[in-house]
């Protein structure tokens, strides 16, 4: 049964969104859930674009750009990754591409388990494979609209 | 052989291009990227990754696939 989920689940997500995660979306999701009656625990992660200061000139906007079908191959593998090491009856992954502003949701990670235990370290997890696995490059875009390349630390 | 050459965020920005066909006729990735550097000066000590069917690669493997893609760091998330 949970081999039948996830398979579904690795071939019809589609990870990648079109800017902004809107919080209907999220909201959504969640709803989504309510039928899957053997979950007890659910944990979220939510990436948002920051207004860093850089000499004086504030972030107004991230830029995502991805090398897409390696992108693909990564999510699938941290997918199967994080399903090996931690017992999650799911879990969904959602990053934009091309323009989010300050202020809005870049990354949705969504893990859910029958209990809270595995989906606290499971949801760490799964965030710092992506930001270390997946060829996704940010240009953050300055109110002046110059720019500068953004590299996960 | 010809090779597809992709670039990515910075890399593109400073090839201004997004892929380009190269004709190889070495065998490792350092000897493609001596080619790379001589069509674009501008990449020279600039911080990359390579890889070959969608995974990393060091400098010293065997040019085996037809496209080749140059990546800067992540920052995604």
């Amino acid at each position: 049964m949970k081999t039948l989920i996830r398979m579904k689940n690795n071939k019809k997500k589609s990870v990648f969104i079109d800017g902004a995660i809107s919080s209907a979306f999220i909201a959504d999701s969640i709803a989504k859930h309510q039928t899957k009656t053997s979950i007890g625990a659910h944990n979220i992660f939510l990436g948002q674009v920051r207004a860093d200061e850089v000499n004086g000139k504030k972030v107004s906007a991230i830029e995502y750009t991805t090398y897409e079908e390696m992108a693909n191959k990564k999510f699938h593998e941290i997918r199967e990754a994080t399903f090996e090491k931690y017992n999650l009856t799911c879990m969904h992954i959602y990053h934009s591409i091309g323009n989010v502003n300050a202020g809005e949701i870049c990354l949705f990670v969504f893990v859910s388990a029958t209990r809270r235990k595995e989906v606290f370290p499971a949801i760490e997890f799964v965030v710092n494979e992506i930001k270390a696995q997946v060829p996704i490059f940010g240009k953050e875009v300055f109110e002046d609209e110059s720019h500068q390349w953004k590299s996960n630390t | 052989m010809n090779i597809t050459v992709k670039y990515f965020g910075v890399l593109a920005e400073l090839t201004q291009c997004m892929e380009e066909t190269i004709v190889f006729t070495k065998s490792t990735v350092i000897e493609l990227l001596e080619v790379v550097y001589q069509k674009h000066p501008t990449l020279n000590g600039k911080n990359f990754k390579v890889a070959l069917n969608n995974e990393l690669v060091d400098m010293g493997t065997i040019v085996s696939e037809v496209e080749v893609a140059l990546l800067p760091p992540f920052s995604g998330g």
